[in-house]
């Protein structure tokens, strides 16, 4: 059997935790992108294509990302391909990020006075104009914190993709636990690092919070 | 030839009716009061010729065109037409000078040099040509106000809405804009204007328009509608009764 | 292509799919209340509590708000017995559920508590009463009422999240879709119904706490 030194764990943990930082960007990022076009639906003047977009929000929000990610992983295989483990884990995660940074966005948006949008009417701007030029440059100051905030849930949520045997850093912590009989330490390890990709994050939306507040207004 | 024409226009919220049958032409050049109650429907049929709102029934006209439903057709009809509203509603994100030049830009496709130009004349003609670069916050209600006059008066439109201009103001701010109002006036633009500010209907404007539940109660120059307001409503409402 | 879904062996599996649910829900009811109880005490701790205890209560809410909850889960199952603390499955996993709530909601109660108008604590301090009295009569029910729409979507969010309960074999809603899908090869059909599952679940939740929210609170308006 092979003994481990400290440093071997650590250093395997560590080389997972790339594949936990690429995960998260790619999730985060193409869930933005996802969720921006889903936030447009939702607040469209279209009933129907609001109530797509609602429907979309309450499945992805109201069933566990763990289900949403078997689902990819047995859904595409059906579709008659073999399924790597990280196809199924980016598409579900960023269709869950979507549903979520598209509330947010929603939220921030309709944050926005509606004398902003009449007054933007009024000066012949289409709603896209609108949109782009009035509400969302107001809108995106007030979402800054909450969307860092809800970066925290990606980094986390791509724990679960481990369990349909994506190779990151929760999965090389089971991994080394089975060969080191020592589960104390390295959970204890995998959560620190968790802990260490995350807490940054929650605190720069605290702090970006506070500042937002306190000149609250300001351009 | 008138520019504005409404044509018994009908305009409910859910079971209540706000509009019964709104009928009034404004010629070019002319400049109207309404006056009226809260609540007898004054924003709303200025909202609806500026197609913020939906109308029910009837028929709103601009220049000759009829309003339609439909973004190019109100995109048409707010070319001609500007507005200002009671909260002044600049973009807080961008300097008095940019408020002004964005439309041009966005919607008209001004070159920059253009737009800005026009934005300096612009608030040089409502007496703010220092604040280009103040952010709204920076401004008094006064002055918010005026730049966002300016900001309406550089898409070059053919009239001018204005609800309640300068309700929200303080008291000692009201002169400042209703003098840039009276100017403007003066060179012939066309205004409609909802006001408080009796004196100034007297003064300023060609045709005063009684709204009462809904309705076009009385119209008048002000000359006659205010000495000789023909029904109680009116004289309860000038506080004669 | 040509793959027909199939549905037929529900009936078959009912009694495990049942138990799955029961056991999700025994874990939500007790995560829950425990977990708001738990909030409750570290919120008081970090707002109003003696100053010396209010820094570990608050490393042990941003150790939890900044970890995975699995990872919280597989510590607790696998990293506690070798500390000599032994539990089985469903004891770990409703450690891991009470844990996490209280961290959650340890905040949220916090921002409502903080929220309470200062002549609140000054009105309970004139008619005599302690702090921990004023607390609890003049305090923690507004406090509650003001985020009980925060607490409630996290309370649907942590049983959304005890779905990996199933991987330290707490015999759950997931348990049982693995094991079911383990025995009729049916794996998608399998996950789309414990899916709908779970979405009831989390609509009745929402609605019931929607209604707990209506009965602990019946006067409309809390003070702001
Ligand atoms: N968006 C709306 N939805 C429902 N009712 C409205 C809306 N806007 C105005 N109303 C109602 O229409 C009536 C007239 O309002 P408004 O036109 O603002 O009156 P005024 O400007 O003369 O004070 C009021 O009773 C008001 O409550
Ligand atoms: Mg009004």
């Amino acid at each position: 059997m092979i003994e481990f030194t400290y440093w071997d764990i650590i250093r395997n943990l560590l080389l997972a935790t790339r594949w936990t930082i690429l995960l998260s960007l790619v999730s985060f990022i193409g869930g933005g992108l996802v969720g921006l076009i889903v936030m447009s639906m939702r607040i469209s003047k279209n009933r129907i294509v609001s109530a797509i977009a609602r429907g979309y929000i309450e499945l992805f929000q109201g069933t566990p990302l763990l289900m949403q990610l078997f689902l990819a992983f047995f859904g595409m295989a059906l579709l008659g391909f073999t399924v790597p483990a990280w196809l199924a884990a980016g598409t579900a995660l960023i269709l869950w990020t979507a549903a979520f940074l598209s509330e947010i966005w929603r939220g921030c948006v309709q944050a926005i006075a509606k004398g902003q949008w009449e007054a933007s009417a009024s000066l012949a701007m289409s709603r896209f104009e609108q949109m782009r030029y009035v509400i969302l440059p107001q809108a995106i100051r007030i979402a800054i914190p909450p969307t860092v905030g809800f970066s925290v849930q990606v980094v986390k949520g791509t724990a679960l993709t481990s369990i349909i045997g994506f190779i990151e850093l929760t999965r090389a912590g089971t991994t080394l636990t089975n060969a080191t009989f020592q589960p104390f330490l390295v959970y204890g390890l995998v959560a620190l690092i968790y802990f260490a990709l995350c807490w940054p994050l929650s605190k720069s939306s605290q702090i970006l919070e506070r500042r937002l507040n306190v000149s609250h207004n300001r351009h | 030839m008138s520019l504005i024409t409404v044509t018994d226009v009908r305009k409910r919220f859910g079971e209540n009716e706000v509009l019964k049958g709104i009928t009034l032409e404004v010629g070019r050049g002319e400049v109207v009061a309404i006056i009226g109650k809260s609540g007898s429907g004054k924003s709303t049929l200025l909202r609806c010729i500026n197609g913020l709102e939906q109308i029910n029934d009837g028929a709103i006209s601009v220049a000759g065109a009829q309003l339609l439903p439909g973004e190019a057709a109100l995109r048409q009809l707010r070319l001609k037409i500007g507005m200002i509203f009671q909260s002044f509603n600049l973009f807080p994100h961008l300097t008095a000078g940019r408020n002004v030049m964005l439309s041009q830009q966005v919607v008209k496709k001004t070159p920059a040099p253009e737009a800005e130009g026009m934005a300096r004349r612009m608030l040089e003609q409502v007496g703010l040509s220092e604040k280009f670069d103040a952010y709204p916050d920076e401004l008094s209600g006064g002055q918010q106000q005026r730049v966002a006059i300016a900001r309406a008066l550089a898409m070059e439109p053919m009239g001018l809405l204005c609800d309640e201009i300068t309700s929200a103001l303080d008291p000692e701010l009201v002169s400042e804009v209703l003098a840039v109002v009276k100017q403007l006036a003066a060179e012939g633009m066309t205004l409609v204007m909802v006001t408080h500010e009796m004196k100034f209907a007297r003064d300023v404007c060609d045709r005063v328009v009684f709204m009462h539940q809904g309705r076009v109660h009385e119209v008048g120059p002000p000359a006659e509608v205010f000495a000789n307001p023909g029904t109680p409503e009116l004289k309860q409402f000038l506080g004669m009764l | 292509m040509g793959y027909q879904l199939n549905f037929g062996w529900i009936p078959q599996y009912m009694p495990v799919l049942l138990h799955g649910i029961g056991i999700t829900i025994y874990l939500i009811a007790v995560g829950a209340v425990a977990g708001c109880i738990l909030g409750i005490v570290c919120a008081w701790t970090r707002a109003l509590g003696p100053v010396w205890a209010r820094p570990p209560v608050a490393a042990y809410v941003e150790l939890i708000r900044n970890t995975p909850f699995m990872v919280q889960l597989f510590f607790i199952f696998f990293g506690l017995p070798s500390l000599g603390v032994q539990m089985n499955e469903l004891q770990a996993a409703t450690l891991a559920m009470i844990v996490n709530l209280g961290a959650y909601s340890c905040e949220i109660i916090r921002a409502g508590i903080q929220a309470t108008p200062k002549g609140q604590f000054e009105a309970g301090a004139s008619l005599a009463m302690s702090r921990i009295q004023t607390f609890r009569h003049v305090v923690l029910i507004p406090a509650l009422q003001r985020i009980w729409p925060a607490l409630s979507s996290q309370i649907v969010i942590v049983m959304l999240g005890s779905a990996v309960v199933s991987q330290v074999a707490a015999e759950d809603l997931t348990y049982a879709a693995n094991f079911i899908q383990s025995r009729n090869f049916r794996a998608f059909e399998t996950y789309i119904v414990a899916t709908v599952v779970y979405l009831g679940l989390s609509i009745l939740l929402r609605f019931a706490l929607d209604a707990l929210g209506w009965v602990l609170f019946p006067r409309r308006k809390a003070a702001r």
